[in-house]
C-alpha cells in the first residue's frame, strides 16, 4: 500500500475535526474524498500530507511514518496542491514551477539543466509550454491551477494531495483538470465537492461524514441512493449503465 | 515585469549589476567624503583614504587627513551598511509577513528602540552615547520579545504577527509620549525629535566595525535561507509542502532582522522609508527571486543612504536635515516612477 491511513484524529479546542479515520490507498490508485462541508475533508487531506499533525494515530507513505521523515525528504515525494493558492509577487509561470525544485535543490546550488528539463516536462504535461515567461498576475483561473499542478509534478512526487483542484474553474478546465491526474503515473488523493466528477475520475471514493468515514469503495458501490440521501441531504437517481461510470442526476424537489 | 525576468542566464546579468552597484557605491562614498561645509578635493580624499589604511604616507594637511578618514569616511561607510541592512530586513519582512508594506519597522523595533533612547534622553539613565546606543538596543529588543510573545513565536501567521507589531508600536510610542510630556522640556523634546528622525552625526569607527559585522552576518544568513524564502511567495502551507521547516525559518529570520534593526536604530536612530522602498526598487529591477533580491536591496539600499546623507548635508546652509526626512523626501517621487511604471497592465 502507498498510503495507510491509522486512527487518524486530529481537532481544534474542544472539537473534534477527523475522528478516528483509517483507510489506505493503492500505488497509482486515484483516490476522490467527498462529503459535504465541515465534513473534515481538507484537514484529513492535511493530515495525510504531513501539513498537519495529528492528535493520535498516523500515516504511512511509502512505508515510513511521516512523523519520523523530515519535511524536506517528505517534500520529495509528496506534492500537495492547495485550492486557490495565490499571491501578490510578480512572479514568472517557470520560477513558480521551479519553485517546485526546491526540496530537491541546498541552499546555494544553483539551477541544474535536471531543473530545467523537470520544468519544461511539467510544464508539458499541463500544456502550459507557451506560457513560461508569463507573469503569474495575468494567468486565469484555470491556468492557474495547471500551473500549480506543474510545480507539484516538477517536484516528482510519488504521490500527489489535490484540495479542490477543480474550484472555480468552467466544465472544460474541471474535466481537464482531472484527465490530467488521472493519466498520470502516480497515487494521488483529491478532495472534490462535484460527485459526478469524483465517479468519473476516481478508482475509489471514500465518503467523509461529521469526520468519519461512512463509506469507501468503488464508484459504483459507494454512490448509492440511500448514501446520497443520508450524507448529502439530496434526492437523487444514480444511473450505473455496465461498462459506464455511474452518473448522479439531482432532483429539484 | 522585471529585467532581469527577460533573460535566462540571471546570474551573468546579477554579476554586471553588482559590479556596477559597487562602483556606484565606492563614487557615492568618496562623494561623501569630499562634500561638506569644508570641501575637500577627490584627489585628497583618495589620499587620505589609502593613508588612513597605512598604504601610502602621502602629505596632506592634517586637517584634511582628520576629517575625511576620522569624521566623513566612517560616516559614509555607516551609513551605506545601515542602507544595506535596513533593506535587507525589509526583503524579508515583505517574504515572511507576505505584506507589501512590510518594513523593518512593523515589528516594534523602532518604537521600543526610541522608548529606550528617550529613556536615556530624558530620564538621565547612564551617561554618553554609548549608553544611549546601549538603551536603544534593550527598547529595542524588548519590544521584539513582546511581538515574539504574542504571536506565538511569531509562528501563528503573518496577520497575527503584524498585529502583535501594532500593538507594541502602540505601547512603546505611548510609553516615549509619556516619559516626554511629563519629565522633558523644550531642549530635550527636540533632542528626541531628532533622534526618532535619524542621523548619522557623531557615528566613528566602532560603530562600522560593529555594524559591518551584524549586517554581513545577517545578509549571510538570509542568503543562506533564499530558496526557502522564495517557497514563502504562495504562503506558509505552500512554504511547508515545499518542505521548508516555516516555524525554524519563521524564528531565525525574525531574530536576524530584530538584532540589526535594532543595532542600526541604536546607532543612526529609525530612519524611515529605505526598509520599505529599497525592496521594491530592486524587486523592479532584479525579479522577485531572493538569491537575487537581496544582494540587490543592499547595494541599491547602500548607495541610497549614502546619497541621502550627502544631501542631508548640503541642502541647508550650516544645518543638517534629519536623514530620515530626506529618505522620505527623496525617496517619494522616486518611488512614484516605479509605481507608476509597475502599476497593472490591464
Amino acid at each position: 500500500m502507498t498510503i495507510v491511513a491509522k486512527d487518524l484524529v486530529w481537532g481544534v479546542r474542544q472539537k473534534t475535526i477527523v475522528a478516528d479515520v483509517s483507510f489506505t490507498v493503492a500505488q497509482g490508485e486515484t483516490l476522490g474524498l467527498i462529503g459535504p462541508n465541515g465534513s473534515g475533508k481538507s484537514s484529513l487531506l492535511r493530515l495525510l500530507a504531513g501539513l498537519k499533525q495529528p492528535q493520535s494515530g498516523r500515516v504511512e507513505i511509502l512505508g515510513q511514518d511521516i512523523a519520523r521523515v523530515q519535511r524536506r525528504e517528505l517534500a520529495r515525494q509528496v506534492a500537495f496542491v492547495q485550492q486557490n493558492a495565490a499571491t501578490d509577487t510578480n512572479i514568472s509561470v517557470r520560477d513558480v514551477v521551479l519553485l517546485g525544485r526546491t526540496p530537491h535543490r541546498s541552499a546555494l546550488s544553483g539551477w541544474t539543466e535536471t531543473d530545467r528539463a523537470m520544468v519544461f516536462a511539467a510544464l508539458e504535461r499541463v500544456d502550459m509550454t507557451g506560457h513560461m515567461a508569463q507573469p503569474w498576475q495575468t494567468l486565469s483561473g484555470g491556468e492557474r491551477q495547471r500551473v500549480h499542478i506543474a510545480r507539484a509534478l516538477a517536484q516528482t512526487p510519488q504521490v500527489m494531495f489535490l484540495d479542490e483542484p477543480t474550484n472555480h474553474l468552467d466544465i472544460h478546465h474541471q474535466i481537464e483538470i482531472l484527465r490530467v491526474v488521472r493519466d498520470l503515473k502516480l497515487t494521488s488523493v483529491i478532495a472534490l465537492h462535484d460527485l459526478n466528477l469524483a465517479a468519473m475520475f476516481c478508482d475509489r471514493i471514500v465518503v467523509l461524514d461529521g469526520g468519519t468515514v461512512r463509506a469507501c469503495g468503488t464508484p459504483e458501490a459507494v454512490l448509492t441512493h440511500d448514501l446520497l440521501r443520508d450524507v448529502f441531504r439530496v434526492e437523487a437517481d444514480v444511473e450505473c449503465a455496465s461498462g459506464y461510470r455511474p452518473h448522479i442526476r439531482f432532483k429539484a424537489n | 515585469m522585471s529585467i532581469a525576468d527577460h533573460k535566462e542566464a540571471g546570474t551573468g546579468l546579477l554579476a554586471v549589476l553588482l559590479g556596477i552597484a559597487m562602483i556606484l557605491l565606492a563614487i557615492s562614498v568618496a562623494l561623501a567624503a569630499a562634500i561638506g561645509d569644508y570641501s575637500i578635493g577627490i584627489d585628497t580624499v583618495f589620499l587620505a583614504v589609502t593613508n588612513g589604511l597605512g598604504l601610502t604616507t602621502a602629505d596632506i594637511p592634517p586637517i584634511e587627513q582628520s576629517v575625511v578618514w576620522d569624521l566623513r569616511l566612517s560616516r559614509a561607510l555607516v551609513a551605506a551598511l545601515a542602507g544595506a541592512g535596513l533593506a535587507i530586513c525589509g526583503v524579508i519582512l515583505q517574504a515572511l509577513l507576505r505584506n507589501a508594506l512590510a518594513e523593518p519597522f512593523v515589528l516594534g523595533v523602532s518604537a521600543g528602540a526610541s522608548t529606550g533612547a528617550v529613556a536615556i534622553i530624558v530620564l538621565g539613565i547612564g551617561a554618553g552615547s554609548l549608553s544611549l546606543s546601549m538603551g536603544a538596543f534593550v527598547g529595542a529588543f524588548s519590544a521584539f520579545a513582546m511581538v515574539a510573545l504574542l504571536s506565538n513565536g511569531a509562528t501563528s501567521g503573518p496577520n497575527h504577527t503584524i498585529l502583535a507589531g501594532v500593538a507594541a508600536s502602540q505601547l512603546f510610542n505611548a510609553l516615549t509620549a509619556y516619559i516626554v510630556t511629563t519629565s522633558g522640556n523644550a531642549q530635550q523634546a527636540r533632542d528626541v525629535m531628532f533622534w526618532l528622525l535619524g542621523s548619522f552625526g557623531g557615528v566613528r569607527w566602532p560603530d562600522f566595525q560593529l555594524l559591518v559585522i551584524v549586517v554581513f552576518l545577517g545578509l549571510v544568513i538570509c542568503l543562506l535561507m533564499a530558496r526557502s524564502l522564495d517557497a514563502f511567495t504562495f504562503g506558509d502551507e505552500d512554504a511547508a509542502a515545499l518542505g521548508v521547516p516555516v516555524a525554524r525559518i519563521r524564528l531565525i529570520l525574525f531574530g536576524v532582522t530584530a538584532m540589526v534593526t535594532a543595532t542600526i536604530v541604536s546607532m543612526v536612530g529609525a530612519i524611515g522609508f529605505v526598509g520599505l522602498v529599497v525592496p521594491h526598487a530592486a524587486r523592479y529591477l532584479v525579479g522577485p527571486l531572493h538569491l537575487r533580491l537581496l544582494p540587490a536591496s543592499a547595494a541599491v539600499g547602500a548607495i541610497f543612504l549614502v546619497l541621502a546623507d550627502i544631501a542631508s548635508r548640503v541642502v541647508a546652509d550650516q544645518q543638517t536635515i534629519p536623514i530620515g526626512v530626506v529618505t522620505a523626501m527623496v525617496g517619494v517621487p522616486f518611488f512614484a516612477i516605479i509605481l507608476y511604471r509597475a502599476r497593472p497592465q490591464q
